[in-house]
This record gives C-alpha cells, sequence and structure tokens, in this order.
C-alpha cells in the first residue's frame, strides 16, 4: 500500500480540521481487511474536511509519523502487532495521541481467554472455555486433551485461535472426530487455541462508541447466516441477512447494549469497539470476544450499526477524533484491576 | 466469533420486528447463475501479504523485469505518441494492429508455425483469448477435459462460463494420450459433450512438464478422432532453458488447433498483449466476440511492442531471461534438495513453476496461513483443479524472488513443513479428510 499524501489543501473548516494519520495494512493475515478497512475510514475522514494521510506498517512508518506529527495517529489494522498493542506502544513512543484503546488495554482485549476472563469477572456470562496450546498436545498426548475437552464441554464447541480476528481459523464441530482437523486448522493461525462450548441462539455484534461522554451501544446488529459466519460471509455481501436492531424484545435488546458497554468498560477500551456476543434461548446475553479494532469496511458491522443509528460516518468518525484530541490521551487508562 | 444459526430464542429472545434484513447488496437476486463462485476469499486475503518485502513470494506468476532496457523502452514509448500518436491513442481494428499480426508470425515460427497474418486475433493478454474461445464455444454443461493439475486462470474461466471441467492425468512427459482417449471415450458414452481440450504443453503451469515431442502427434490425433478441439495455451515456450522450442501443437494441425500466445511472460505482462491463432471460421468468431467485449485492444500496447519487435533485439531479450530463470531453477532445485529432501518435485527445463508434492499426510492449503506467518508465500494445489483435489501439492515460482531470496523461502519453508509435520502427526489428521474446495481466481500477480 502505498502512503498517500495529506490533502494539499486545507478542509472545509480551513486550519483547524485535524491531522489524521490512519495506519492501516501491517503484516498479518488480515492484511488485506485492514487495508480496506483503513481506506474506508480515511474516505469518510475526509469526506468531513479531516486532512488524512494512510500508512502501512513498515520500515517508512516511524520516518512518516515522525516527519509528519500529526495530530492523532487511527491504528485500523486487524490482527497482531495492529490489535496486540504493540504498534499502539510505538505510537506513544513517539509522543503522538492515539485514537482508540491503549496498549496495555488492547493486549488484553486481544487475548480472547483473558478478556472472557476479565468481562466474566464484572458478571457478563461467557461460554465456558479452555485454552490450550500446542505444545499442551505434545506434552500430554493429543487423544487424551481431545477426549477430555469433549467430556467436559460437550458438543458442539467452537474451535478458534486465542488472538485474530476475521474468523479465521475458526471451525464449529459438531462431532468428536471433527476436533482434530479443527485444531489443525486453528493453530495454522496461531500457537494457542481457544475451544468454547458453542451456545444455540441469535448472534448479535454490538458497537460501541464513546463520543467524550462515555461508552455509549450502536444499535445491536443481529446475523443470520446459511452456515458459519466464516471469512467467506463476512466480506462476501449475500450469505448473511443483517437485522439492524436485532430481532429482540426491547429488554433483550437493552440487556445486549448494556454487555457491551460493561465489556467496554471493564476492559478499560476506550473510544470505539466491538462485541460479539449470543442471545441463547432463555434469552442469556453470552459473550464471545471483543474488538479494539473492529472492521471498517463496507461490509463490516460497526459502519452500518452506526448508520442505522443515523449517523453520517464521516461526521462520526470526525467526532471520535475530536473527542479524542479533546479527552485525556490514551494509555493512561490502565488494565482494570479486579 | 462463529454461526450460531436457527433456532432463534423463544423467550425473551422473540422476534418483535417484521422489519427486513439487509444483505448489503440490493442486487442479489439479479445476479446471473455464471458469478456463483466469484468472490473474495480466505487464500486470497493471504496473498494480500505476499507482495510485502518482508515475504519472500514463491506464489506468482510475475515474470522479472528488471532485466529489460527500460531506457530503451521509454524511447520506443515516446516515439509511438510523437511519431504515431494519432494512430496509437485512437480506436484500432478489432482483429489487432496488422503489423504486429505479421511479427507475432516471426515469433510462432520459432514454434514451427506456420501461418497467415489473417489468421491472428490480437487479445488483451491471451487470458482474453480464453475467454472469447470458451465464450465461442461453451454453454452451461458442456465439458471441457483440462490437464490435472491446470492452470488456474483457465478454470476461473471455465466455470464463469458454466463448463464441467474433466481432469486427465500428467506425466513427466505431460498429458498421458491413453488417459485422454480413455476419458474422450468414456465422457462420449456417457453422452456428454466435449467441446475442447485445454492443454499447457510447455513448460507446465503449475506442473512445469512439457508434452514429450513424440506424444505431440499422438495428442492431436486422438482429439480430431473425437471431433474435439484443442486449446493451445502456451505463454512459456519460448523460455527453455536447455533446448530450442519444441514444435507447437499447432503445427501438426491448423484446423483442430486454437493457438494462445502472449507477449506477457517473455517480454512485459503490462502491455497486456496476447493472441489467438485459430481455424479461418472460428478466427471469425472470436474477432465478433472480442469487438462485442472490448471493441479492440489497446492500439498503444500494440504499437509499442510493434516497434520494440522492430527495433530492439528481442530474441537476446528472450535469451537473457531463459539464463535468468535457469539460474533461478538451479536455485530452488538446490535448496528443495537441502531443506526439503522429504518432499518430491520435478526439475522444470523451462518455464517459471516447480511442482512440489509434500510428504505424506501434509495439506498445502491448511499450511498456508504457517507460512506466511513464517514469511514465505506459495499456491496450494488446490487452486489447479476443479475438483477439490491437489492438496498434497504446492506450485513454487521460481521467476520473481532473486536466488538468494529463493533459498531463504524454502529454508522458511521446510520449517513450517516441520511444524506442519508435527502437528499432523500429532492430531493424526491427513490431507484426504477436508472439505473440497472451489476455483477461486486469483489475483492478477498470482496466476
Amino acid at each position: 500500500m502505498t502512503t498517500s499524501s495529506p490533502l494539499a489543501t486545507p478542509g472545509p473548516l480551513g486550519s483547524s480540521a485535524p491531522r489524521v494519520a490512519v495506519l492501516a495494512g501491517g503484516l498479518s493475515h488480515e492484511r488485506d481487511v485492514s487495508v480496506r478497512s483503513g481506506r474506508r475510514v480515511a474516505e469518510a475522514l475526509r469526506s468531513a474536511g479531516v486532512e488524512v494521510s494512510v500508512h502501512d506498517v513498515d520500515a517508512d512508518l516511524v520516518p512518516a509519523l515522525t516527519a509528519l506529527r500529526p495530530d492523532i495517529v487511527w491504528p485500523v489494522l486487524h490482527g497482531a502487532s495492529g490489535e496486540d498493542g504493540s504498534v499502539r506502544d510505538v505510537v506513544q513512543l513517539l509522543g503522538l495521541r492515539l485514537l482508540g484503546t491503549g496498549p496495555r488495554a488492547s493486549r488484553v482485549a486481544w487475548s480472547k481467554p483473558i478478556a472472557k476472563t476479565v468481562v466474566s469477572r464484572a458478571g457478563i456470562t461467557t461460554p465456558e472455555f479452555v485454552t490450550l496450546p500446542q505444545s499442551l498436545f505434545r506434552e500430554l498426548g493429543a487423544g487424551r486433551v481431545l477426549d477430555a475437552i469433549v467430556e467436559r464441554l460437550g458438543l458442539p464447541v467452537v474451535v478458534k485461535p486465542s488472538r485474530g480476528g476475521s474468523a479465521l481459523g475458526v471451525s464449529v464441530v459438531r462431532t468428536a472426530d471433527e476436533l482434530p482437523r479443527a485444531m489443525v486448522e486453528c493453530f495454522a493461525y496461531g500457537d494457542t487455541a481457544l475451544v468454547e462450548r458453542a451456545v444455540d441462539g441469535v448472534e448479535v455484534a454490538v458497537s460501541v462508541i464513546d463520543l467524550g461522554d462515555g461508552p455509549v451501544a450502536l444499535p445491536p446488529i443481529e446475523i443470520v447466516t446459511d452456515g458459519p459466519y466464516d471469512y467467506d460471509a463476512r466480506y462476501n455481501a449475500g450469505r448473511v441477512e443483517y437485522f439492524a436492531p436485532a430481532r429482540l424484545a426491547p429488554e433483550t435488546l437493552a440487556a445486549v447494549s448494556d454487555v457491551a458497554v460493561t465489556a467496554h468498560r471493564a476492559l478499560g477500551l476506550a473510544r470505539l469497539s466491538r462485541a460479539d456476543l449470543i442471545v441463547d434461548r432463555e434469552g442469556v446475553v453470552h459473550f464471545l470476544e471483543v474488538n479494539v479494532a473492529p472492521g471498517m469496511t463496507e461490509t463490516s458491522l460497526l459502519p452500518q450499526a452506526a448508520e442505522a443509528a443515523g449517523h453520517n460516518l464521516g461526521a462520526l468518525y470526525r467526532s471520535l477524533v475530536e473527542a479524542s484530541l479533546a479527552g485525556e490521551p490514551t494509555g493512561l487508562e490502565g488494565v482494570p484491576v479486579h | 466469533m462463529t454461526s450460531q444459526p436457527e433456532p432463534r430464542p423463544e423467550t425473551s429472545g422473540t422476534p418483535t420486528s417484521t422489519a427486513a434484513g439487509t444483505r448489503l447488496d440490493p442486487w442479489l437476486d439479479s445476479y446471473a447463475d455464471r458469478t456463483h463462485g466469484m468472490r473474495a476469499s480466505e487464500i486470497r486475503a493471504l496473498f494480500a501479504v505476499a507482495n510485502r518485502p518482508e515475504v519472500v513470494s514463491l506464489a506468482g506468476g510475475m515474470p522479472f523485469l528488471d532485466g529489460l532496457p527500460l531506457d530503451t523502452l521509454a524511447q520506443v514509448a515516446s516515439q509511438v505518441v510523437a511519431q504515431q500518436g494519432l494512430q496509437a491513442l485512437q480506436y484500432g481494428s478489432g482483429q489487432g494492429h496488422e503489423r504486429l499480426r505479421e511479427q507475432v508470425l516471426e515469433v510462432m515460427a520459432l514454434e514451427s508455425i506456420s501461418a497467415h497474418p489473417d489468421d491472428v486475433v490480437v487479445t488483451t493478454g491471451s487470458q482474453q483469448a480464453l475467454d472469447l474461445v470458451t465464450r465461442v464455444f461453451i454453454n452451461p454443461g458442456d465439458v471441457v477435459v483440462a490437464e490435472a493439475p491446470s492452470y488456474v486462470g483457465a478454470l476461473g474461466v471455465f466455470r464463469a462460463y458454466q463448463a464441467d471441467v474433466v481432469h486427465v492425468p500428467i506425466d513427466e512427459h505431460g498429458l498421458v494420450p491413453e488417459a485422454l482417449d480413455e476419458t474422450l471415450t468414456a465422457l462420449a458414452a456417457a453422452g456428454r459433450r466435449t467441446k475442447f481440450l485445454y492443454t499447457v504443453p510447455n513448460f507446465h503451469n503449475p506442473a512445469g512438464v512439457s508434452l514429450a515431442l513424440e506424444r505431440r502427434p499422438r495428442i492431436i490425433e486422438i482429439a480430431r478422432r473425437h471431433g474435439v478441439l484443442v486449446l493451445e495455451d502456451n505463454p512459456y515456450g519460448l523460455l527453455g532453458f536447455d533446448r530450442d522450442p519444441w514444435p507447437a501443437l499447432r503445427s501438426y494441425d491448423e484446423d483442430g488447433v486454437v493457438y494462445l500466445g502472449s507477449f506477457s511472460k517473455t517480454f512485459a505482462p503490462g502491455y497486456r498483449v496476447g493472441w489467438a491463432v485459430a481455424p479461418h471460421a472460428v478466427r471469425e468468431k472470436l474477432v465478433l466476440a472480442s469487438e462485442s467485449a472490448i471493441l479492440c485492444p489497446s492500439n498503444a500496447s500494440q504499437i509499442a511492442i510493434s516497434e520494440y519487435l522492430a527495433t530492439c533485439d528481442w530474441r537476446s531479450q528472450v535469451k537473457s531471461y531463459r539464463e535468468l530463470y535457469r539460474e533461478r531453477r538451479d536455485a530452488m532445485i538446490s535448496a528443495l534438495t537441502e531443506y526439503l529432501p522429504d518432499a518430491s518435485w520435478n526439475v522444470p527445463d523451462g518455464g517459471f513453476y516447480t511442482w512440489v508434492r509434500l510428504p505424506d499426510g501434509l495439506d498445502a492449503k491448511d499450511m498456508l496461513p504457517r507460512a506466511v506467518t513464517a514469511r514465505v508465500a506459495y499456491v496450494p494445489g488446490t487452486a489447479f483443479y476443479y475438483d477439490g483435489a491437489g492438496r498434497d501439492h504446492m506450485r513454487l515460482s521460481f521467476c520473481y524472488p532473486t536466488p538468494e531470496r529463493i533459498r531463504e523461502g524454502i529454508r522458511r519453508l521446510a520449517s513450517v513443513v516441520s511444524g506442519e509435520r508435527e502437528l499432523v502427526e500429532m492430531f493424526g489428521t491427513g490431507n484426504d479428510d477436508g472439505p473440497g474446495d472451489d476455483v477461486v481466481f486469483p489475483a492478477p500477480d498470482v496466476v
């Protein structure tokens, strides 16, 4: 990806227009999605009069940021260094402001098992799970561990990399003999697997934004698929039907929104996040995972939710920028102590 | 997050709204059936990192253009606009620029093809010629017979026209005549209509093999006996390392072969100029089909290539490519021998690719994310089959990276293979129990 220059002329608001450096791309498995997300964010910000430059995460990044000294850096990076806090650390090392969650809280949210533990301590239900590094199978013998998983969690279970997004390496396992292959596919994307009990119910994604007055949930989006909500379903319009707001009773809608905001707070997230949840047959809301850099592509959930709430994306993203510039620099929020 | 589909909750989760959902694509119900399978894929997304300098890409089929005389080409381009601008920037003939069609005959003469300029249709890369031939011949459900494995870009075209591809085995000498005969016989017995045989006879993509000289007339005889046209795709024919080009299938049969040529591998793909040589009646239809698709190929590109052929020593350029690619082939084979002794591969005597069979039980598609993490990329074998086969193979390209980078890439790949083998042994999985794959059309820099 090339680095685009900031607008040559000031935006509609003249010299007061903030200058934003959007980071997109990187070397993760989700590079392609990140490039698309970054482009969308940049376009929306430009439409709102913001000066935007887009940067890949490569050897040119630090010199570019150092020379440019943007007012704020918005990492639209999915996976690996973008969401695990490391690039965010570097941004702060350079003395630049960061839009969104700081490095320490990102590190916690990025790890699905740790995030699940933190939110469950905040009173949120999350499917029972185990976290299993590849090395453990080597040491204990795969067969015995797999048997124990089935015995403890029952079937079906969901196998996913403990870190990462876009459903890469994720499988729903319905019979015990599908489990070994699911583990192999999962370990292709990372060295630690999270295996959790599958919950039958309505799948909902809740985006949370904070424009300076505290985190607020956008309309929950219900996701209905004709198969797994996998990479294919996520990035090819058509396989998934979205309902915004989700077709849930008002009290359940309120409950899913509350869970997303509670998770956002409990994890110490900032400005924007997206929680992936399931509402079971009894109406219990289960937390699956949270994203500190939610997808921003044309098929992604946060932009859909924002539009469902009547937001103009450019204006909303500019408001996020301005709220971030007006507020405390990120990175001062620590991981909550429980 | 994973799917947790129906049934819906029946208590507080009961739907309260009858509002319609959105599938984000208002035209979803309007698409033609042929678009089925045209979609972004996880595999394709993984290739997004392949062009980053940190990654050794053994995936792409991009020619190594650094050896081109760019200053000379700049002068040629400048002169084309200055001296022939009104023609170069104007619409041109649907069949292609006449002088270029004459020059194409000189290129093809190296492979013993004798033809008339009128037999040549210039296309936007030979990929467009593939599209045109398929458009002209294939009704939904018609059979195309193709090598196993076969060029992924052709499979994508065949799928787009809803052809049914039946693969025929190849060995180290290319397409197996007896297998072709048996397949065509069986298809006819089953009442299936086979429209053409698609074959890459020289330095095959992806298998790297060439159709043995003695088999060439036999393939032609079999196709003729079964009334099946031969579509000969020959982008690599001039890129042999140790021998002069062999006679093209077209040289054995003017009436039964449509020959496709290209400047993309022997010169530069950016011009997007290829061509088809076809029997008279077929050629007429190809021209009309091309005009309806694009009106005419780019005059600017055609004239630039024509001037290059006329004023530069293109034969020396091809020779220098051959030497460059031979050195890279040697680097790859040497690195494979050193680092991946448990795998097997062919030693191609031309072209861009080595076709590697992984040690037993390993699955090249499953392994790709791990390879990308290790900063090396390849194309899994499944891309080259219509039926989900090929999981145990990978295509490695030696055309683009330097010998040092090739060596480093194979070293990285060996550690990936080693890790994957441990995993597969640990979980007792193999490469034969995964789901089949649809053909996913790759990005242009991967084909």
